[in-house]
């Protein structure tokens, strides 16, 4: 009872001190978790891929499509479900900044292969029915204020002219980690347009996904569809859906290990002002751990009084931190519309920043412990006033 | 302090203690071949000038500091060889200190202050309470428990920190410089304080001071100066004569 008073009675000693260092740690803690947040995002992609889902790709590059014809050929294979396809649109939205990925999708197939986007099955009836129909997601709807029945005007950037939409329905996710910034289109309408304008860009699609009946055999039938087009004009390149994913977040995976590095570097920061705090705070009262071992007290209790003071300084900047972290995001989330398709502070976040605040507390605490359990009593008393 | 053949043992028998420091390289004798008595219920004042070695005396005397050579045997036991964790447990139940600038806790309470040396025992919180009480009651501050060392005078705080040496009922009390940061009136407050921790506790006391008036209420005083010890002067004999 008595070592808890002492302890946060000191921790208050010097209240304006105790203030700047608890701000030092909140902001810190709250900027770590912004930044493990972000790269979080970055890989929600991933992270939300199934198992049973390969994409198959031109073997040359993404950007090169593949015909068609190549969806039989890959139903055919052993252990293939279901067969459907994507094409990359990339059109623009008003603005080139309002950003979401549009893909033209056959979509019977396509959605029954993704169970996490919900939709109302009447609205789905009424985006069959209409050729030039789309289907958004809620965070779109939401970023941009759209509605079933708005038309959607895109300008084409790989495919050229104004394409124009009418959202048909919206679709939610099953869970607060799927993506809903995505808006899918009929590629049939993509395909008929194209026949028209460009014959070459016809018959063509971006990747296709196959539907694994078996985990187990994922690797197999991968081998499998990629030997089927061996020495063709377009050879393939397929992997699990996870796998294609982190192939993106490599791309930009630079970026990802400098915000990580960033991240630890104002942990690093934080101690540095917290270890700082410490030793004055030590140094500071050297004569008082004199005079407590003078009444008997151990070196342990008196190195524990300092790493006491230290760890509840560090608990408390790490609990506000944390408790503004969330409402923080959610406000960037807001800011950055849909640049993040999933943008949510995940339990190892807060894990990771009660780990950090932790850390900070004790390494803070090592250097002015030993100091102070190991000055000699007459060294120590000489250090009054 | 002197040697007679019908006197009890001593309480402190200290033989040829010597220490040293070392400063920028070099070895600065502080005391050499230092033999001192002291009885039991004496009140003993060291006094000498600045750097003679009053304070590194009282500091091996107390326990809180090691000498480079001889022996301290307090009541037959030789301090000098007890471990660091022995003798904090001998510090703990035998040695009350007091200092000149009191080195109260801030952050706690007279009652806190003076409660700290319990905590390492095993009383109850109730028996606890009991023994501040009394202690504060002894040195006049009962109504003070609850006040912080910021809200209390410099000779308020000496008393709380002299509830504080006696609270775990010391044999011994050492003070270095009691009334070295207190006026007048409050240093006579402190001193006699001191008188009666002697005469009517019993206690022994060996006390540091530059102050002649705090000296005089020792019943012996021993000069040091350069690391040796002057003859003992015998305050109620000089008085006397």
């Amino acid at each position: 009872m008595q070592f808890l008073k002492l302890v946060l009675r000191n921790a208050l000693r010097h209240r304006l001190r105790t203030v700047l260092t608890l701000l030092g740690l909140v902001v810190a803690i709250l900027s770590f978790g912004l930044l493990q947040t972000v790269v979080s995002a970055w890989y929600a992609g991933a992270e939300g891929a199934a198992p049973t889902r390969l994409v198959t790709r031109n073997a040359i590059s993404l950007v090169f499509a593949l015909p068609l014809s190549y969806r039989d050929q890959i139903r055919a294979v052993d252990g293939v479900r279901a067969v459907s396809h994507a094409t990359w649109f990339a059109g623009i939205y008003q603005d080139p900044k309002n950003f979401f990925p549009q893909f033209a999708i056959e979509p019977r197939t396509y959605l029954a292969m993704y169970p996490e986007y919900l939709v109302a099955p009447q609205e789905f009836a009424a985006f069959l029915r209409d050729r030039k129909g789309a289907i958004i997601g809620r965070k779109i709807a939401g970023t941009y204020h759209l509605k079933v029945g708005d038309v959607l005007p895109l300008r084409g950037t790989i495919y050229p002219g104004t394409w124009e939409f009418t959202v048909r329905t919206i679709y939610d996710g099953v869970d607060a980690k799927t993506d809903t910034s995505q808006m899918f289109f009929h590629w049939e309408y993509l395909n008929e347009t194209m026949k028209k304008r460009s014959r070459s860009h016809a018959d063509q699609v971006g990747v296709y996904v196959v539907d694994v009946a078996d985990a187990d055999r994922v690797a197999e039938v991968s081998h499998a569809v990629d030997a089927l087009f061996k020495n063709s004009l377009a050879e393939t390149l397929t992997e699990t859906e996870r796998a294609f994913q982190i192939g993106f977040v490599k791309q930009t995976e630079a970026l990802v290990v400098a915000i990580q590095i960033v991240s630890y570097i104002v942990i690093v920061i934080i101690l540095a002002v917290m270890a700082n705090t410490m030793a004055m705070t030590a140094r500071e009262r050297l004569a008082e751990y004199a005079t407590l071992k003078v009444l008997g007290f151990s070196p342990v209790y008196i190195a524990a009084l300092i790493l006491g003071e230290s760890v509840a300084i560090a608990a408390i900047g790490a609990a506000i931190g944390i408790a503004l972290t969330f409402p923080v995001s959610d406000w960037f989330a807001a800011q950055v519309g849909t640049l993040f398709p999933v943008f949510k502070v995940s339990g190892e976040t807060v894990i990771l920043q009660v780990l950090c605040a932790l850390g900070v507390g004790v390494v803070a605490a090592i250097a002015p412990g030993r100091r102070a359990a190991t000055v000699k009593i007459a060294e120590g008393l000489r250090a009054i006033r | 302090m002197v040697n007679e053949a019908t006197a009890p043992l001593p309480l402190i028998d200290i033989r040829n203690l010597a220490k040293s420091y070392r400063r920028g390289g070099q070895i600065v004798p502080v005391l050499t071949d230092i033999t001192l008595e002291v009885r039991a219920g004496d009140f003993l004042g060291l006094m000498g000038p600045s750097g003679s070695g009053k304070s590194t005396l009282l500091n091996l005397i107390a326990g809180i500091d090691k000498p480079d050579a001889g022996q301290i045997l307090f009541d037959g036991v030789d301090i000098t060889r007890l471990s660091e964790t022995e003798l904090a447990d001998w510090r703990a139940g035998t040695v009350g200190f007091i200092f000149q600038f009191y080195n109260l806790i801030p952050v706690l309470t007279a009652f806190e202050n003076v409660e700290l040396p319990l905590t390492l025992t095993r009383l109850t919180r109730r028996e606890r309470r009991e023994h501040v009480e009394a202690a504060l009651a002894l040195v006049g501050l009962s109504d003070r428990m609850p006040h912080y060392p910021s809200e209390l005078s410099g000779g308020q705080q000496q008393r709380v920190a002299i509830a504080r040496a006696i609270i775990a009922d010391p044999r011994l009390i050492v003070a270095d410089e009691p009334t070295g940061d207190l006026d007048r009136h409050s240093a006579e407050e402190v001193l006699k304080l001191m008188d009666r921790l002697s005469t009517d506790l019993g206690k022994t006391i060996v006390m540091v001071t530059h102050d002649r008036r705090a000296a005089d209420q020792a019943h012996a005083i021993m000069y040091l100066d350069k690391g040796e010890l002057s003859t003992a002067v015998d305050v109620h004999e000089r008085s006397l004569r």
